[in-house]
């Protein structure tokens, strides 16, 4: 076992045990990156001396005998995360060269429990895609075949967890950007509850819709995770003020009368034969352990996606305008006049993704279409989000898999966008009702690649996720196995 | 046909993105297909439904309003691609 595959629990444990330094774990791990990354193509940006420098920091806290669950541990942040004096692109050409004056408020929360920052992950550009495959900084390769793609849009975030290039990471959600490159790579990945977490800055996509949460080697490290960054901010007018538990102390808790819920509309023909398999074994092993299994209906999933790509484009193309070539980022050369600017500008910076997206929000929110698609998509939100409220009067949990196949292959559906848009049917529900879900290691197809199960909790519910999934995860060695890489 | 190339011109202009001819072509392709497969939505009555903006229910979120630190003139202008002392530069604004 080397330093880079130890989770944060166990490099903590050494760490308070003195068995190991910071600054030990942190060569390792830039080491690590140095040997495989150029494979893999994880980060964007790496940050050797000032990861080193918080590493000596975090170990003469240690030896002060001050030490937190993150203190010395070597992270890497999704490319998304504002951060200050290093380069933040969120996979686009238009921050090529953006340099942040402040930190966002869960960076913040890392530094001050003394976590090292190694680097900036790899993205989909402006977190948008399914496949990792728009970042204008090169697809990231999946670490388990590398011809795959490692799922999107946090596929630096999750691919840096299975090549072991950081113990953990940060990456954010809007479709299932966590969830879906989690599964993709058998990792453990968690979608919180809109308003847990703060998203002060964070780069915004689709801001009724985007949460920031943790991708770990097991449940454990997400549970820790998890804690050090949930809560209220007076800066995210949207985080919500509720008490966060103390998400490791309830991991054990168990699934003896359980009431886990199946819906019917994703057990769905056309379901990956291997997919399947592995979400049958899934639910015998947890009828084994004492829960109570039972089929229910959310009668709305199949609007899901339309809904999404209405209500995640308007967003996005009132967000992205503020890419202007006026205060920051990259502005085109050779123009005449404000106008030019900007549309050159924009023309130059952005991918075809986002311009197809901002495409569509703009329709979606002109005159005279506003009622017909973006209200329209809004009342459906409306339905999606009664559905799960129905469900969860019956149910503790649902159980579902993440996506209808395994990873797929680099450029396989780069020529169809709505096919790469219908890949995150299972995930994006979640999002528009606003509750949480997690992903965590449930098998590997016959070609040996990761399949992922989802659990999805009520609003606010991440405490029995993570325990229902700590129950699975006990029971199965998943989430041992290691990237050949 | 859900848009043509015409329209997809005016949105371009709308959202600020110059495209090429060949960009022009592709998106009025794409967007066709994706608008006709949101057509869907058509399926279900939403009569008398409240659309939702946000997933969690709040009114306005209300602080004291009293003066905090700021990041300063120089760290806001340190990113600018251009700037003339403490200001952001642009081209010509009037014609």
């Amino acid at each position: 076992m080397e330093i880079f595959d130890l989770t944060i629990h166990e490099l903590h444990d050494k760490l308070k045990a003195k068995e190991v330094s910071s600054v030990e774990a942190t060569r390792a791990m830039l080491d690590r990156i140095e040997a495989v990354d150029s494979q893999v193509n994880a980060y964007i940006t790496v940050t050797p001396e000032q990861a080193l420098v918080e590493a000596e920091a975090a170990d003469r806290r240690i030896a002060a005998g001050d030490i937190a669950p993150l203190t010395g541990i070597p992270m890497g942040l999704k490319d998304i995360f504002i951060t200050k004096g290093v380069r933040t692109t969120c996979g686009s050409r238009i921050l090529e060269n953006f340099v942040p004056p402040y930190d966002g408020t869960a960076v913040a929360k890392l530094k001050e429990q003394g976590a090292v920052i190694v680097g900036k992950l790899n993205q989909d550009e402006f977190a948008m895609g399914s496949s990792n495959e728009s970042s204008y900084f090169g697809p990231v390769k999946n670490p388990w075949n590398l011809e795959c793609t490692p799922g999107g849009s946090s596929g630096g975030s999750a691919a840096a967890i299975a090549a072991r290039t950081a113990t953990a990471t940060l990456g954010t959600d809007t479709g299932g950007s966590i969830r879906q490159p989690a599964s993709h790579c058998s990792c453990v990945g968690v979608k919180p509850t809109y308003g847990r977490v703060s998203r002060y800055g964070v780069i915004a996509y689709a801001s009724s819709l985007d949460q920031v949460g943790p991708l770990t080697r097991d449940v454990t490290d997400a549970a820790i995770l998890l804690g050090a960054i949930a809560g209220y901010d007076p800066k995210d007018s949207t985080s919500v003020n509720t008490p966060v538990p103390d998400y490791l102390a309830g991991l054990k808790t168990g699934v003896k009368g359980l009431k886990i819920g199946l819906p019917k509309q994703y057990f769905i023909e056309g379901l990956d034969p291997d997919v399947k398999r592995a979400m049958e074994e899934a639910i015998a092993l947890y009828k084994s352990l004492g829960a109570e299994l039972r089929e229910v209906s959310l009668p709305h999933t199949e609007y899901a996606v339309a809904t999404y790509y209405l209500i995640a484009t308007a967003e996005a193309s009132s967000n992205l305008a503020r890419y202007d070539g006026v205060r920051f980022g990259h502005r085109a050369d050779e123009i005449r006049g404000l106008k030019e600017m900007y549309a050159k500008t924009r023309a130059e910076g952005f991918g075809s993704e986002v311009k197809r997206r901002i495409m569509l929000g703009t329709y979606a929110l002109s005159s005279g279409y506003y009622d017909a698609y973006y209200v329209k998509a809004q009342k459906v939100r409306t339905l999606i989000m009664q559905d799960f409220l129905n469900a969860f009067n019956e149910v503790d949990v649902l159980l579902t898999p993440i996506a209808p196949t395994p990873p797929f292959k680099i450029g396989e559906k780069l020529a169809d966008p709505l096919q790469m848009y219908l890949s995150d049917i299972f995930t994006i529900p979640v999002n528009l009702a606003g509750t949480c879900g997690i992903s965590i290691p449930a098998g590997f197809s016959a070609a040996g690649l990761p399949i992922g199960l989802q659990l999805i909790g009520k609003p606010f519910g991440e405490a029995t996720i993570l325990s229902t999934a700590y129950a699975f995860e006990q029971e199965t060695q998943w989430h041992l196995k290691k990237a050949p890489l | 046909m859900k848009i043509t190339r015409a329209e997809v011109e005016h949105v371009a202009r709308l959202a600020r993105l110059e495209l090429t001819d060949a960009e022009l072509d592709t998106f009025t392709g794409q967007m066709d297909g994706i608008l006709a497969y949101v057509e869907k939505l058509n399926a279900l009555d939403t009569d008398g439904i409240v659309p939702t903006s946000h997933a969690v229910p709040m009114e306005n979120a209300f602080r004291a309003d009293e003066p905090t630190g700021s990041i300063g003139v120089e760290n806001a202008l340190a990113n600018a691609p251009q700037r003339a002392e403490s200001f952001f530069r642009v081209p010509k604004v009037i014609e």
